[in-house]
């Protein structure tokens, strides 16, 4: 199989780092489809037509049908030809588009329909719409006209306003990103111009740290072997330099000279980053282009002081707009559940409004020879001359009319406003747990970042999480620990830090230092210090020439403040080559300066050329890579460094087995440490050799067809026979905090699987650091290469996994770790042996996958995802951990070393693991509680204004009179009982952080969904049943038989309600703060100020009634009569639970309350290992 | 417990005051038909020739103190009735200039041509009977004056706007307005607008002034011209005192006194219920996981 990306610098060069295998897999052959996938699904977030098929396909085997990295010739159809430097020809025949940009989304004619159409996508809206229609038909004018549109209108107006002012701030951007200025050729003169005038096939100039205007090929370079570094930060987020490459052919031609002209031919316009295809056609010959050969829109140009290109894509059609979308939208678990009970709202709300027509049919019909001349009905009209049906409409479709009448008047029963507060909550949320310090990373100063604001509440309820390990367990800060070199242990244990003016490097006067400091060992530097003289200097030499050497590392110098002093910052995509070439550096192979035909290399003070005559690139078929170079002494010498279980089939193996055999125990001691191992190895090519490999190579690189697989064999052929240099072992050291934070959430009873590429022996090895293994455990490990034996594996595991069960059953419970490799995944993923692994693995208390591939680890996400209703939590920081991140339920991102890809795809991203202890335990904690609570309340608040118009109605004839006030109806919602749901929501405690930490078990809480259940809506629904009937039956026995009128009595109802709402509210708040008192007393005093002054509009047939009212002294005993009535059914089964049957919940809020400090001084030494400060709010 | 200390008391004392209150309610719509109507209730009342005069004798079972409020009560009469409470137009009770915005008054909007004032079913049903009193052959002044709401007669009726072309149409709902009168001195049609909340409801008619002894008997002559037959509806007469809780209704004494007791005995069972299995605060023995014997 091809590989799709032959240039791709974008591969991690060298190293047995499957982690670094953002694009890596373990099952060689198929390998390049995952990663081809992964290049994609990273950047396809909203479900594009290539994510969408790969997404389905989890086992890396199926990722090879993805056909976009075809080596097909580009046919002219699927191809648009550019015309180097012939703008006007270019663009005769293809429309492509010009290169102005637009982001908005409206223009000003265009806003208002377009905007709605979006609003109205969601239902509840178009409910409210239909609702307000069917309310202005005369017959059903149930509320007047203003009233019945207003809170509608409000909501879309607040929501247009919103929208129109992001985008206008858009058109502004976009305004100013066309009007920049570019170097462009025009009539053969580079001259400004305007970026969105710039056309396809127009030659452009960019200079240092210029943005790029759009995506164009490069033609030369300011450096003369053609290499461009760019920075792809906006792009996707990464901070290091890319090398990219301009061709040789066209990298003499000066285009303000000479001219130039040709043709590339090249694939349509996708979205894919990481992939190019296409081929150029200059004087008559023809050579491809790759993705290395093209610079995107929105990088800038570094290190280079000038770049030409002609441009490909331009505007929308540049592959950073193709990629600008967001990230995935999650819904809740709360909120489904939320539906499903709103379903029986409205099933509810249908047989109220049934009840109301049949009852209205029936009083009809009992009344049907009394309707003409009743006095408060007067069927018929007598003005006229003839007399005639006044507003009545026959028997049937008066019943009709009284139900759509009555779905109007009960409309509220759905809680509209509950949508709005709900967003409304969590933007307070969220802006919670962006401004808590415990979850600031202080050391790469990142905040925390709610990336979806639509599943807060979903991290109360977690149960697996899934975690990358490096960069998410671990700090994924490489630092070169251990050396073995042709067979001779150096180990770090010695190491000290080096002297820096040990070996200056000078360069022009100046001193040249790496910048980052190395441990070295003092032995392993007295031998390299020694020379070329004894075997081990010489053995030495040439490890550390490879490790100088065999990398993409590009090094760059910075000047310092101190005069005289300049530092090396290694520049390059993986942190392991970083490190090793850092160690080099520590070592006197100071690299000093690469350029694509040479290196620099300062060894113990003397510079050295060494011509670097081809590179093969990492890739994750052979997990290695090598270096051909030529060394100043006129030999030709392959480095190479690679994974040790393909490192060692390469190895010449009659050269030294004692060497080889003392290699792989060290490599083994280095690996069960933890360390990440490479091997490093050598050959010397003869001249014969050398030339043979140079036109193989050239040949490969220049064909069109195969080119990735020729160079591959190519590659194959010269890495052979190596004699083995050494090992090095690089510690990726833990991230702090992790034992405990693991330890944590095991308490809080939720399931931590790791997920890594890493080899076995390093997982489980971390396993053991990380505290996610113990010794107690029992261990079952599974690696096998064929269905067959997996199901075997799988089987046996079972049954053992049964017997310690049932072994434990009496005494303490062993523990059983699972830990199987990729290979095995493969037979399992998406077979039916899924359902044994599924079985299995929730049978184990942990989890360990190691050799997994992307897609593996979303399958294995969906694996617990689809067959339970737990929730999922996935965590980790690179390319790789995309998928995963957007299977699961929740994704997290590690703003870590590996870029921002995952970040980019996450939900919320933090900066470092053990954030998720307070992410989990104490925001999810509180955000499951208050939302829980709040969508409760809502209804129970909507449902029982409801009621009490419903009661009312059963006494006027089922005509629906309303005697709340229509304003008050239109207002409830709005002003008088929305504020304290929303601040109680947002700041409502059941129990502070450090109970919260203390009892990671109270996490159960969410677990066992305590806060929103059927149970629990039921019995909110009686009690409001029983509440709204108090609030009208109170009134109506006190005041029955009595002079009252209607809007006086409407005005008792409304205070009533809303008073005990809030009181209902007030009784359930854990925690006051001056907020909550403000909105729930607030809320009660403005309305008594809205109904003041509704009743104060001399037009409103409620005139003053509320001043009459209270000035009654049966209107406060009635007030008082309804509060204490309709509570004490809620406050007795309240404070029965809380005595006879305290909740977790309740214990450790009393614990909190009456402060028995016994449990805290362990509880301190905890925290302050998880985190830093204390803070309380 | 706190909730029944206040409780107690607040039901005692409105118990009190209901009892307080001497009510005399006398039905008299089915008494008033004449013998020779019975059952025709209809064509009787529809009659306009035929005599409606009807007599009354009321005990006084106590002494009342004055004001002594004299009310009608009708039953089963939907004044909340959602085609009725729309049937008016307060922009024309409020001033002349806008006797003809008579929108949402139909089907009592205009008659022969012109704009009904006030219009609408609610004016146009105002209650007709009268009541005249006498104790002791003596008549008794029942002041009619102050029986509506000064909000009212200050604001929603203007003293500008005068009954014009009412009760012209070809049915009469009920009461005729003196059209030289404005609307604001109309009281009786300012109480009838104020419409129930309810369909069993009283309105005021007027204020006796002086005290009745108990056992004086008063004689009441009354017309009977409401039509309430048409929907069997009941007409009563109350002539009733007043306390701070209002009228007569033990309602609210009984259910202050219930969820008074209720609430006593619920607080004597938790205390026996806490003195018997008690159970200290915030113990984190009683955690979920730290009584189960094999930990998490």
């Amino acid at each position: 199989m091809d590989h799709p990306f032959p240039h791709s610098s974008l591969n991690r060069i060298g190293s047995s780092r499957s982690k670094a295998s953002g694009r890596n897999s373990i099952d060689g052959s198929d390998s390049s489809g995952a990663i081809a996938n992964l290049g994609n699904l990273a950047f396809s977030v909203e479900g594009s037509r290539l994510s969408a098929s790969t997404r389905q396909r989890y086992g890396s085997r199926g990722a090879r049908s993805d056909g976009f990295a075809s080596q097909k010739e580009i046919s002219d159809e699927d191809a648009r030809l550019i015309y180097i430097n012939n703008p006007e020809k270019t663009n005769k025949k293809f429309e492509f588009t010009g290169n102005s940009i637009r982001t908005a989304k409206y223009s000003i004619l265009t806003f208002l329909p377009r905007n709605l159409f979006e609003q109205f996508h969601r239902v509840a809206y178009i409910y409210f719409l239909v609702i307000a229609i069917l309310n202005q038909l005369p017959q059903l004018a149930v509320f007047g006209r203003a009233a019945s549109i207003l809170p509608l209108a409000f909501v879309l107006l607040v929501t247009a306003i919103k929208d129109a002012y992001e985008d206008w701030r858009r058109h502004r951007s976009d305004r100013i990103e066309n009007n920049r200025m570019a170097t462009v050729m025009l009539n053969g003169h580079f001259q400004s111009k305007k970026w969105k005038n710039i056309q396809v096939g127009e030659i452009i100039k960019v200079c240092a740290n210029e943005t790029l205007p759009c995506d164009m090929v490069l033609l030369s370079t300011s450096d003369p072997t053609g290499v461009a570094y760019v920075q792809t930060i906006n792009l996707d987020g990464e901070s290091n330099l890319k090398t990219r490459y301009a061709k040789q052919e066209t990298l003499s031609r000066m285009p303000e000279k000479e001219g130039i002209e040709g043709l590339i031919k090249c694939e349509h316009p996708n979205r894919n980053i990481y992939g190019f295809m296409a081929n150029m056609d200059i004087d008559g010959k023809r050579f491809s282009l790759g993705p290395s050969n093209i610079i995107l829109r929105g990088c800038e140009i570094k290190n280079t002081a000038w770049a030409v290109g002609v441009a490909v894509y331009t505007g929308q059609e540049t592959k950073v707009m193709l990629n600008n979308s967001g990230a995935p939208s999650k819904r809740s678990r709360l909120e489904t559940h939320m539906n499903r009970e709103i379903v029986l709202l409205s099933l509810f709300l249908i047989v109220l409004c049934t009840i109301v027509s049949t009852c209205a049919g029936i009083w009809l019909r009992r009344h049907r020879n009394e309707l003409d001349f009743m006095p408060y009905y007067r069927r018929k009209d007598f003005s006229q001359e003839k007399e005639e049906n006044y507003n009545y409409y026959g028997f049937v479709m008066e019943i009709f009319f009284t139900f759509l009448m009555s779905v109007i008047v009960f409309q509220i029963m759905i809680p509209i406003s509950l949508y709005i507060s709900m967003e409304l909550v969590r933007l307070g949320q969220a802006y919670f747990m962006i401004q808590d310090t415990w979850l600031f990373d202080e050391a790469s100063n990142s905040k925390f970042q709610c990336r979806a604001l639509n599943i807060n509440e979903d991290l109360g309820q977690i149960k697996y999480i899934f975690s990358d390990k490096t960069g998410t367990l671990t700090e994924n800060k490489m630092e070169f620990q251990c050396a073995s070199i042709q067979g001779v242990d150096y180990n770090g244990k010695k190491a000290s830090l080096g002297e820096p003016d040990d070996h200056p490097v000078i360069v022009e006067r100046q001193v040249l230092r790496p910048k980052m400091k190395v441990k070295t060992n003092p032995e392993l530097l007295q031998v390299v210090r020694s020379g070329k003289k004894s075997k081990e200097g010489k053995h030495a030499y040439d490890y550390f020439l490879a490790l100088a050497a065999c990398n993409t590392i590009v090094p760059i110098i910075v000047e310092t403040q101190e005069s005289g002093l300049r530092l090396i910052d290694y520049q390059g995509e993986s942190p392991d080559e970083q490190a090793l070439v850092y160690a080099a550096a520590a070592y006197g192979f100071v690299l000093i300066e690469r350029t694509s035909g040479h290196i620099i290399i300062d060894v113990w003070g003397d510079r050295q050329r060494f011509d670097v005559l081809g590179l093969h690139e990492f890739d994750s078929d052979r997990k290695r890579m090598s270096v051909i170079v030529g060394c100043p002494d006129k030999s030709v010498k392959v480095f190479v460094k690679g994974a040790d279980s393909s490192m060692f089939s390469v190895v010449d193996k009659s050269l030294n087995s004692d060497v080889i055999r003392a290699t792989e125990t060290h490599l083994h001691d280095y690996s069960s440490l933890g360390l990440r191992t490479l091997v490093v190895g050598m050959r010397e090519l003869s001249s014969l050799e050398f030339e043979e490999w140079q036109s193989a190579y050239e040949k490969a690189n220049n064909s069109l067809m195969g080119r990735a697989s020729l160079l591959r064999a190519v590659a194959v052929n010269v890495e052979s026979n190596l004699s083995i240099l050494g090992v090095s072992a690089i510690e990726d050291k833990l991230q702090q905090g992790v034992p405990e934070a693991i330890e944590s959430l095991r308490q809080a009873g939720i399931k931590v699987w790791v997920l890594t590429g890493d080899k076995q022996e390093t997982a489980i090895s971390i396993g053991y650091s990380c505290k996610l293994l113990t010794s107690d455990m029992t261990q079952i490990i599974i690696n096998s290469n064929s269905k067959e034996s997996c199901r075997k594996s799988l089987e046996d595991a079972k049954t053992m996994v049964k017997k310690i069960t049932a072994l434990s059953a009496s005494a303490l419970r062993i523990p059983v770790a699972l830990i199987i490799d990729g290979t095995s995944l493969v037979y399992i993923l998406e077979t039916e042996l899924e359902n044994k692994l599924f079985e299995l693995a929730t049978a184990c208390s942990v989890v360990l996958c190691c050799r997994v591939a992307p897609l593996q680890k979303a399958g294995i996400v969906a694996l617990i995802k689809n067959r339970t209703d737990d929730m999922t939590l996935a965590i980790g920081d690179g390319a790789n951990d995309v998928s995963m991140i957007q299977m699961a339920d929740v994704g997290i991102g590690i703003s870590g070393q590996e870029g921002r890809q995952a970040v980019m795809a996450s939900d919320f991203a933090m900066g470092q693991f053990r954030f998720l202890v307070p992410l989990l335990l104490v925001h999810g904690h509180w955000n499951y509680q208050r939302m829980g609570y709040m969508i409760l309340y809502n209804f129970y608040r909507n449902a029982i204004f409801v009621l009490v118009l419903f009661w009312y109605v059963l006494y006027t004839a089922f005509s629906l009179t309303t005697a709340i006030n229509e304003w008050s109806s239109v207002l409830y919602s709005v002003i008088y009982t929305s504020v304290p749901t929303i601040v109680v929501g947002v700041l409502d405690k059941d129990l502070g952080r450090r109970t919260l930490l203390k009892y990671p078990q109270l996490y159960g809480a969410g677990h066992r969904q305590e806060c929103y259940n059927s149970k629990l809506f039921w019995l909110t629904m009686v009690d409001t049943v029983w509440q709204s009937a108090v609030i009208f039956y109170i009134p109506y026995l006190a005041y029955r038989h009595g002079t009252v009128d209607g809007s006086s009595m409407g005005d008792l109802w409304t205070l009533a309600v809303v008073i005990l709402v809030n009181i209902h509210l007030a009784m359930d708040v854990i925690r006051w703060t001056w907020l909550t008192h403000a909105a729930i007393w607030g809320s009660i005093v403005a309305t008594f100020v809205c109904v003041i002054i509704i009743d104060a509009i001399p037009q409103l047939t409620g005139y003053w009634a509320i001043f009459h009212l209270a000035s009654s002294g049966l209107f406060w005993a009635n007030l008082l009569a309804i509060l204490v009535t309709a509570m004490v059914p809620r406050f007795l089964v309240k404070v029965f639970n809380q005595h006879v049957r305290p909740g977790d919940v309740q214990i450790a809020r009393e614990a909190e309350k009456f402060g028995n400090s016994t449990g805290y001084s362990a509880l301190d030494v905890e925290m302050n290992t998880i985190s830093e400060p204390p803070q309380e709010r | 417990m706190l909730i029944s200390v206040i409780f107690i008391p607040i039901g005692v004392a409105s118990l009190l005051a209901s009892r307080d209150v001497v009510e005399i309610v006398d039905r008299y719509e089915t008494d008033c038909i004449p013998a020779n109507y019975t059952g025709d209730e209809l064509s009787f009342i529809q009659d306009p020739s035929s005599n409606k005069t009807c007599s009354r004798t009321l005990t006084v079972p106590k002494h009342m103190k004055q004001p002594i409020y004299v009310y009608y009560q009708l039953d089963n009469f939907y004044q909340n009735h959602r085609r009725y409470v729309k049937s008016r137009n307060d922009k024309q009770l409020r001033s002349a200039d806008n006797a003809n915005s008579t929108s949402g008054c139909d089907p009592e909007d205009r008659a022969n041509g012109s704009p009904i004032v006030p219009c609408g079913l609610i004016a146009w049903s105002l209650f007709n009977d009268t009541y005249n009193f006498s104790l002791n052959n003596e008549a008794l002044t029942v002041n009619t004056s102050g029986i509506s709401w000064k909000s009212d007669r200050d604001k929603k009726f203007g003293d500008n706007v005068y009954p014009r072309n009412f009760q012209n149409g070809t049915l009469i709902g009920g009461k005729r307005l003196d059209p030289s009168r404005p609307l604001s001195e109309q009281e009786d049609l300012i109480v009838w607008m104020r419409t129930a909340a309810l369909p069993t409801f009283r309105k005021l008619y007027g204020k006796i002034e002086v005290d009745l002894e108990a056992n004086s008997t008063i004689s009441v002559t009354l017309e009977n011209n409401y039509n309430t037959y048409s929907f069997g509806g009941k007409k009563k007469l109350v002539l009733s005192t007043t306390r701070w809780l209002g009228g007569k209704n033990d309602f609210l004494g009984i259910a202050y006194l219930t969820v008074g007791g209720l609430c006593f005995f619920l607080a004597m069972a938790f205390i026996v219920v806490y003195l018997v299995k008690p159970r200290q605060l915030g113990d984190p023995s009683y955690l979920s996981w730290n009584r189960s014997p094999s930990g998490h």
